[in-house]
């Protein structure tokens, strides 16, 4: 492993950690176990989760959006907190600290159109994800934030997600519209009046009226949400962070992780670490072929049974390898880390002491 | 949940009944179309199967809708073309997208109204979004009713809402896996789409069950013996190994898929774990054949 640091030295180490992947791969639970492990290792540590599942969220004790880290009670030397993303509050904040005025944020706040921003403009999740993260980092003394992502099919989502809406802030459509004088009746241009009219037409004036409304509430504060976008993507290929990259075993999910590490390296981002849960465990060391074929010649008899059944998971774990395989190169030096298939549903403490017994 | 398995599954079913058959992707890149041995998917119609033979089997076409196509179409077919472009390209549909939410799901779905409608199909499977988004999805026309008051946004969102309510006309299939979390958040969304959409539900399909072996809750040294063979020094210990793996899981599957049937009063057709891990054609007819063994067997409401 040519210096590349293990899990344990990034969780004992770095002061941020982002676990991505695609959905459904176990992300959040790997995202609890490492700050549990760093809070075991006497760190401060803080874990931004998305969408946990019920029984987690409340074992963790996030049962209400508070918007702020709740601490987490346990036998470690460290501390350990959680906290649930709340992307519409996170965009108030983000809001209200970047108006000139009260009144301009408040104004803001009050518009329809933004608030259908934090349910409906793709990639605000993402965002906010990377503003709490950033947040967090900047404004708290945690050692350590580790910060799980939503379940996105596109991979540069949450990375490109605070340039795209600074961009979407900054459209040139509606620096038009806001500009004085030139309400969307007394565009200039022409053709951009007809523009307008056209989508006015198919979508309702009052829905064009919102847009307007909000993007002349917004003027001027472009430039604070472009700077701000711009320092989170740094803090994100900063050396203080790692990517963890979270998969799962089946071949169309190590597909995704394997677009998802080349994107990432496009960013000039590395990941760190790969964690492949929900392996399948290994049974002896024959090979499926000739198991099955030995269940074939006893077929018919509980004998054949068994050998069948040894066969069906040589073969899904040499199957599980191979998908692996070229995800494990196309990750070095970081190292692979895998997690079995648990007998259990984690949604404890020790349930993911048991995850994080598997990660270090 | 393998969704998108399932969606190649059911529509292999519905062609070998005879049924011609249409799967609309939404997300791309899922790898639908390998499963046919065919290459990826476009915005252009592919044949994934041919259909035909001795049993007058359907064919199966294939296509993937996103807005901003779905969008170029609708504003041609609306003696819009001349802004469409602009449109798209100068990134307007983002903001009127956020305008207006749902309004890039109303789109893929009037997109799938107008094709269900064109005729020549006689069934389309739409491989829809996953959990958390199938919600927002599939409410996107009710919601925008009310944003949108006027204009061919709410005629098209009218249109989308009867089909989807018109119980004869669509139903919504849940996919799950038989583990606990799958099962919580199937329960939850079943009775959201009910509720909120209206919408009708048809069987669950439980993916990724493993079938049973006989045998394996025979210790291996018996079974030796009564088959007259003799077991390699440490091999009983591995074979007993796996047996109890493949009981132990079963027995965690089966207890969430009685629990899943307990909470929720629909029909559930299982589909095996496959592990070879891959779905190619030959799965793929497996799959199928497994699919229509269990909806022969359903009572005819269903």
């Amino acid at each position: 492993m040519a210096g590349a640091p293990t899990l344990r030295t990034l969780v004992e180490q770095r002061r941020i950690l982002v676990c991505c992947g695609s959905g459904g791969v176990g992300k959040t639970t790997a995202a609890a176990a490492l700050a549990l492990e760093a809070a075991r290792a006497g760190r401060r540590a803080v874990v931004v989760t998305i969408d946990p599942a019920k029984r987690l969220a409340d074992a963790l004790g996030l049962a209400g959006l508070t918007g702020s880290p709740s601490k987490i009670e346990g036998d470690w030397s460290g501390e350990l907190w959680a906290l649930m993303l709340d992307t519409k509050s996170t965009f108030d904040e983000l809001v209200v600290a970047n108006a000139a005025t009260p009144e301009q944020g408040q104004r803001i706040l009050e518009n329809r159109f933004y608030r259908n921003i934090s349910g409906a403009l793709s990639g605000t999740q993402e965002y906010m994800a990377m503003e709490k993260l950033y947040e967090l980092h900047q404004q708290t003394d945690f050692d350590l934030v580790v910060v799980d992502t939503p379940p996105t099919r596109n991979a540069l989502d949450f990375i490109d997600a605070p340039r795209r809406l600074s961009r979407f802030l900054d459209h040139r459509l509606f620096r038009m519209i806001t500009s004085p004088g030139r309400g969307i009746v007394k565009a200039v241009n022409v053709a951009t009046q007809a523009f307008l009219r056209t989508v006015a037409k198919v979508v309702g004036a009052e829905v064009i009226d919102d847009a307007v409304a909000f993007f002349q509430a917004f003027e001027g504060m472009e430039q604070g949400f472009r700077e701000r976008a711009d320092a989170v993507f740094h803090l994100l290929s900063d050396d203080d962070t790692a990517f963890v990259l979270v998969a799962s075993p089946r071949r169309d999910t190590i597909d995704e992780a394997r677009f998802f590490a080349k994107k990432l390296g496009e960013a000039d981002i590395s990941v760190r670490a790969l964690i492949v849960n929900r392996m399948h465990p290994t049974f002896g060391d024959g090979l499926a072929e000739a198991t099955a074929a030995r269940a074939a010649t006893l077929e018919g008899t509980d004998l054949g049974g068994l050998y069948r059944n040894l066969a069906d998971f040589q073969l899904v774990a040499s199957r599980e390898e191979e998908h692996l395989a070229g995800l494990a190169d196309a990750v070095a030096p970081a190292p692979v880390v895998r997690v079995p298939y648990l007998s259990i549903d984690v949604h404890d403490v020790d349930g993911l002491t048991e995850v994080a017994s598997h990660l270090l | 949940m393998g969704k998108t398995v399932v969606t190649a599954t059911l529509a292999r079913a519905a062609a070998r009944v005879g049924l011609s058959t249409l799967v609309i992707e939404v997300e791309g890149k899922s790898g639908l179309a390998t499963m046919y041995g065919r290459s990826p998917l476009d915005y252009t119609e592919a044949t994934l199967h041919p259909g035909g033979g001795t049993g007058g089997e359907g064919e199966v076409r294939a296509r993937t809708l996103t807005p901003d196509e779905a969008l170029l179409d609708y504003l041609r077919e609306h003696g819009m073309s001349r802004i469409s472009k602009r449109l798209v390209s100068s990134g307007a549909l983002d903001v009127v997208a956020t305008a207006a939410p749902g309004i890039k799901d109303i789109l893929i779905l009037g997109k799938v109204k107008q094709l269900e409608r064109a005729g020549g199909t006689d069934l389309v499977v739409l491989d829809a979004p996953a959990a958390g988004h199938a919600i927002t999805f599939l409410q996107a026309a009710r919601a925008l009713l009310d944003t949108v008051r006027v204009g061919p946004i709410n005629a098209q969102a009218r249109d989308v809402l009867e089909m989807l309510t018109d119980h004869e006309r669509c139903r919504v299939v849940l996919v799950t896996l038989p583990e606990e979390t799958p099962v919580n958040e199937l329960v939850d969304t079943a009775f959201n789409l009910e509720d909120r959409v209206g919408v009708g539900l048809g069987p669950v399909v439980v993916n990724g069950c493993y079938d049973s072996v006989a045998g394996v809750g025979v210790e291996p040294e018996t079974a030796a013996t009564e088959a007259g063979a003799t077991l390699r020094e440490g091999e009983a210990d591995v074979l007993r190994a796996a047996a109890r793996f493949r009981s132990d899981r079963t027995a965690l599957q089966n207890e969430q898929v009685d629990r899943l049937a307990e909470q929720l009063p629909l029909a559930q057709l299982r589909l095996p774990f496959v592990f070879t891990t891959e779905i190619g054609p030959p799965e793929l007819e497996l799959l199928a054949d497994r699919l229509l063994e269990q909806i022969d067997a359903l009572p005819e409401a269903v």
